[in-house]
């Protein structure tokens, strides 16, 4: 089978294996939603200050929500043995984890931007800063998946790696977290926000080409 | 590899057998004890008793000896980690494994010493015992990474596995660390923090700068002093089965 | 320059010596430390390989 085609079907094989647990698929939101909805709990509701936080207690949210869904990114075909089969395989190994982290972001990273307009009017976002907080959804979120599956390539052999994986993946989050909420911050004020979209445009393609190959290393030394 | 000249790749051979490692670390560190004592002294003598006081800060720009040699080693080491690393994972150089881990609790005390002495800078110039300057912020999220590679190594059990899993992460991290810089410092000019990092003198006099320097390369001498004397410690602990080990046991009853 | 003037660091000797004295307290720990325990590792291993020579 040739390349492509082995990534296709990797593709396909995790959207299915992902769809027969279609109730699964809605926890990344609900999680997303629950953490939006604690902070106003906790700073009070008063809407000045709600507005203010609002791109930062999102994105932060969007980036826990990531975060805790990393794990299943290997951990049932780890636990399966079908990891080690995809090492044995004579494809090359990047390409099929480029395949698995793409199915992943489909299923939670996407998703996420469903719930977007429901956070933007719990925390009173400014309707003008709505556009690009999808458009930062979008382009950050694969980002967010792509930068995790390293972190969960190098942890996925532990038996309780889920603390260390945090602690490994959110310092690398930071300047994706930066860009995001800083332009949703300055959308909201009505500024123009072309180069933070640029400059997450431009981490997402490095890390397209940079990721697999790293995350393919690690598993290989994980899984032995 | 057919480009490396034949003499240093012998050199590289010989010096990465354990063994010779070890007789070689017992020889230098004495010398680079007395090189680091002679440039310590002179730093702290021209930075605390000669050098001038500052104009606007006082006495406690001396803090500057320290603090800045400490952040700049904190990044230094960490590159210096990223490339064993590489080495590492190219040429499985088990002594690049062993000096890479051996490096990661040192530059995590220098990371903690610049956010240390940072914050007691900070705090008679801007009030606070934090702020969210920019390199502050960097240095907070560089101690993270550091954390990140000790922790994983100590969760990983076999130890070769767990050097090729830093040696992964310490390349990630290395090429993270300009982007982390460049966003945290867009983020401060953004979020304006209080007036004009003090910490960033644009034009330091002479008198000021020479100290600074001394102390800097003090700092590096002390680096290759701690770094030996853990990749001794993690040398014997991988190695305890082996024949160099049991001579050296002989020979020290 | 006395020696009270030059302790008082022009009233930042709470800020001054305490940075001066955790940055020393970071570099002997670092040194000390992997000393002490090679130390402790290679008397535990003589231990153990004099158990096994007298069998």
């Amino acid at each position: 089978m040739p390349i492509i085609g082995a990534f296709w079907a990797i593709i396909r094989r995790d959207l299915l294996l992902a769809f027969r647990r279609r109730a699964e698929m809605a926890n990344p939101l609900f999680f997303f939603v629950l953490v939006v909805t604690l902070f106003p709990l906790a700073v009070g509701a008063q809407p000045n200050l709600l507005r203010t936080m609002a791109p930062g207690v999102i994105w932060v949210s969007a980036l826990l929500a990531a975060l805790l869904s990393l794990d299943g990114l290997f951990r049932s075909d780890f636990d399966d043995g079908s990891l080690e089969q995809m090492l044995l395989s004579p494809h090359a190994l990047s390409i099929l984890v480029l395949g698995k982290i793409i199915a992943h972001w489909l299923v939670t990273g996407l998703p996420l931007l469903l719930v977007a307009p429901l956070l933007a009017v719990f925390l009173g976002l400014p309707e003008q800063a709505m556009g690009t907080l999808w458009l930062t959804l979008i382009l950050a979120t694969p980002l967010l998946s792509l930068i995790g599956a390293i972190g969960v390539a190098l942890t996925v052999g532990l038996r309780r790696g889920g603390m260390l994986l945090s602690l490994l993946v959110l310092p690398l989050y930071v300047p994706v977290l930066i860009f995001a909420s800083g332009a949703v911050d300055r959308a909201a004020s009505g500024l123009p926000v072309d180069a933070q979209l640029n400059i997450l445009l431009a981490m997402l393609l490095s890390a397209l080409v940079l990721v697999p190959l790293p995350t393919a290393a690690a598993l290989k030394m994980s899984v032995n | 590899m057919s480009w490396i000249p034949a003499p240093v790749s012998r050199f590289f051979h010989r010096t990465s057998s354990p063994p010779y490692f070890y007789a070689l670390a017992d020889r230098f560190i004495p010398w680079l004890t007395v090189i680091f004592i002679v440039l310590l002294g002179a730093g702290l003598y021209g930075g605390l008793y000669l050098a001038p006081t500052d104009y606007q800060q006082g006495d406690s720009y001396r803090i500057i000896y320290i603090h800045v040699p400490a952040a700049w080693m904190s990044l230094f080491i960490y590159v210096l980690m990223a490339v064993m690393g590489g080495i590492a994972l190219i040429w499985r150089m088990k002594l690049a494994e062993v000096m890479l881990i051996s490096s990661a609790p040192i530059g995590a005390g220098f990371t903690f010493v610049a956010l240390v002495t940072g914050s007691l800078w900070g705090k008679p110039m801007w009030g606070t015992w934090w702020v969210w300057d920019a390199r502050l912020t960097s240095e907070l999220i560089l101690l993270f990474l550091y954390l990140g590679v000790i922790s994983l190594y100590g969760a990983i059990e076999e130890k070769r596995a767990a050097a090729r899993a830093v040696s992964i992460l310490a390349l990630v991290g290395v090429v993270n660390i300009p982007i982390i810089h460049y966003s945290v410092q867009w983020w401060n000019t953004l979020h304006q923090g209080p007036t004009v990092s003090k910490m960033d003198k644009p034009s330091i006099h002479v008198s000021m700068l020479v100290p600074l320097l001394l102390m800097a390369v003090a700092f590096k001498f002390y680096y290759l002093i701690a770094v030996l004397q853990a990749a001794k410690l993690e040398l014997l602990k991988r190695e305890t089965s082996s024949q160099w080990v049991k001579a050296l046991l002989e020979k020290q009853a | 320059m006395s020696w009270e003037s030059f302790l008082y660091m022009g009233g930042y000797a709470v800020y001054v010596w305490p940075a001066y004295g955790v940055t020393a307290l970071v570099l002997i720990v670092n040194i000390v430390l992997p000393v002490l325990q090679r130390k402790q590792l290679l008397r535990e291993l003589t231990i153990k390989q004099k158990r096994s020579q007298a069998r």
